[in-house]
């Protein structure tokens, strides 16, 4: 395998490039493990990787239904901030960001981290004075956060829509100068092969499909390779949370939801940053390769099917069209929809579970992309220690009974209105 | 493009609906005091993948509540009755 630089970049180019290694092996399962985590996306290989690294614990198997980073890894946006302003988030997502600051030299694997700036438009003075607040809140913590009016967004951003015709006329902007894109595919790779280089198990095509109990704790999971044992199994699946909870026999306060996005056809480079519409849900960026990356609002009802409906692509174009009128007789190259595991407060969860031996790591809603990094270091530590990180002591389950929900948009338990 | 059989109108396209809530779950005696069946009537789901049970509001058509069963990883549409019937 070894480690990837300018020099060995030249090396190989001297043989033709045609001695590369694989980047992470393809073992067999072993019949036990110390710990287990299903789901082998951005997430679960995140944990492995910090369990092995930050704890020291080597005997760990990923396992995963299909391939590396298929699920919402690889079906996201790619946008990376940490503006956000609850008790409990704010800290957790400034971690993730840090981490991602480093995270290209910590992998040994460039995940094209590229801090290109966030705005979040405002329409309304409702809306800038909630902006406002979120701002202080975030400079309170020590986050970068900048309120633009409307001619500073005008000067930075000049190809929205300032005419009189603006069904929502931009009023400004909350600006993130840290926040930016990464390239997906490229985390889930770097993840699965610095994790394989500590030794972790990489078990792809392998569906979990049951536990294995002792006395009413979780002691392993039964798959389509046969039983694997652990000590402790990682839930760590996103969309289908809810589905490997039922067979558990537990109930989760989350719904599944097909959230969608979009790829344009190449353009010359235009949108330098990333813009997210205030008016209603959709956010855009420009990708390396030209194309503009677009996503919008939730399908609205209870999906697993990992395809999207035409009426959100009509209105995710239509918020397009309003925001940036000049992409208007663009082409759009491609679309696809992710499961996202809504929470009822909109906040996620990495928690143990009402089950010995049985932890969770999900209800990430839209937001898992950019959670990854603090997500599986979390994860990592809650596994390892058996009590959570104090910047993640509040995705718990019973925050709800406990009526410590964790609302950031303030709509109440309504999985499909976060 | 989901389309919906509402016992009123025939099928319909998805557009002329809203989405309600799943609709497997019922509201507990408003004289309960057990704390645990009000937080699983709030929070609380079984998320099936597969059949399942859901409002809709025809709120463009007839503007009746229907429950639908509907597939949730393939969409198929099953029964579709109006809600005040199904609720007897």
């Amino acid at each position: 395998m070894g480690y990837y630089s300018a020099f060995s970049i030249f090396r190989h180019a001297l043989s033709g490039n045609k001695n590369w290694g694989r980047a992470w092996r393809d073992p067999a399962p072993k019949p036990a493990y110390d710990v287990v985590i299903v789901g082998g996306g951005g997430h679960g290989l995140a944990t492995a990787y910090y369990l092995a690294k930050e704890h020291g614990i080597k005997n760990i198997a990923v396992i995963e239904k299909g391939w590396l980073g298929g699920g919402n890894t690889g079906r996201n946006t790619t946008i990376v901030r940490s503006n956000y302003m609850m008790p409990g988030n704010t800290l957790f997502y400034e971690h993730s960001l840090k981490l991602w600051e480093d995270l290209s030299q910590d992998l040994n694997y460039n995940v094209m981290i590229s801090q290109r700036g966030q705005y979040n438009l405002c329409h309304s003075q409702g809306q800038m004075d909630a902006a406002r607040r979120r701002g202080n809140v975030m400079r309170a913590n020590g986050i970068d956060a900048e309120l633009f009016d409307r001619n500073e967004v005008r000067e930075r951003l000049p190809y929205l829509d300032y005419s009189n015709n603006a069904r929502f006329p931009v009023q400004g902007a909350i600006f993130q100068s840290r926040a930016g894109t990464a390239r997906h595919d490229a985390v889930a790779w770097g993840y699965a092969r610095a994790a394989d280089q500590c030794g972790v198990d990489i078990i792809q095509q392998c569906e979990v499909q049951g536990y294995l109990w002792e006395n009413g704790k979780v002691v392993g999971v039964e798959t389509t390779k046969g039983p694997i044992r652990a000590n402790k199994v990682g839930l760590a699946v996103a969309g289908h949370s809810g589905h490997l909870a039922t067979k558990a026999g537990l109930r989760l306060p989350i719904e599944s939801h097909a959230l969608q996005a979009f790829v344009s056809e190449p353009l010359k480079p235009m949108v330098d940053t990333v813009i997210s519409y205030g008016a209603a849900h959709f956010y855009i960026s420009q990708s390396d390769k030209g194309g503009l990356v677009m996503g919008g609002d939730l399908d609205g009802y209870n999906s697993y099917a990992q395809r999207g409906g035409l009426p959100i692509v009509e209105h995710s174009m239509a918020c397009a069209k309003a925001l940036v009128p000049s992409i208007s007789r663009l082409r759009l190259l491609r679309h696809w929809a992710g499961i996202m595991d809504m929470s009822m407060d909109g906040s996620p969860f990495i928690t143990k579970t009402s089950i010995d031996g049985l932890y969770l790591n999900g209800g990430w809603c839209y937001g898992g992309f950019k959670a990854t990094p603090a997500s599986g270091w979390n994860f990592a530590w809650l596994l390892a220690k058996d009590e959570p990180h104090e910047e993640a002591a509040e995705f718990t389950l019973d925050r709800f009974e406990r009526g410590y929900q964790i609302d950031e948009k303030g709509v109440g338990p309504q999985p499909n209105a976060h | 493009m989901l389309r919906i059989n509402c016992p009123v109108c025939g099928l319909r396209d998805e557009t002329e609906f809203t989405y309600g809530a799943d609709a497997s779950v019922t509201r507990p005696d408003m004289n309960e005091t057990d704390v645990n069946a009000w937080l699983d009537y709030v929070f609380n789901r079984d998320n099936p993948r597969g059949p399942h049970q859901e409002y809709w509001h025809h709120v463009q058509g007839c503007r009746q509540w229907l429950v639908l069963e509907r597939n949730t990883l393939t969409h198929e549409m099953g029964d579709c009755r109006l809600a005040k019937e199904v609720s007897k």
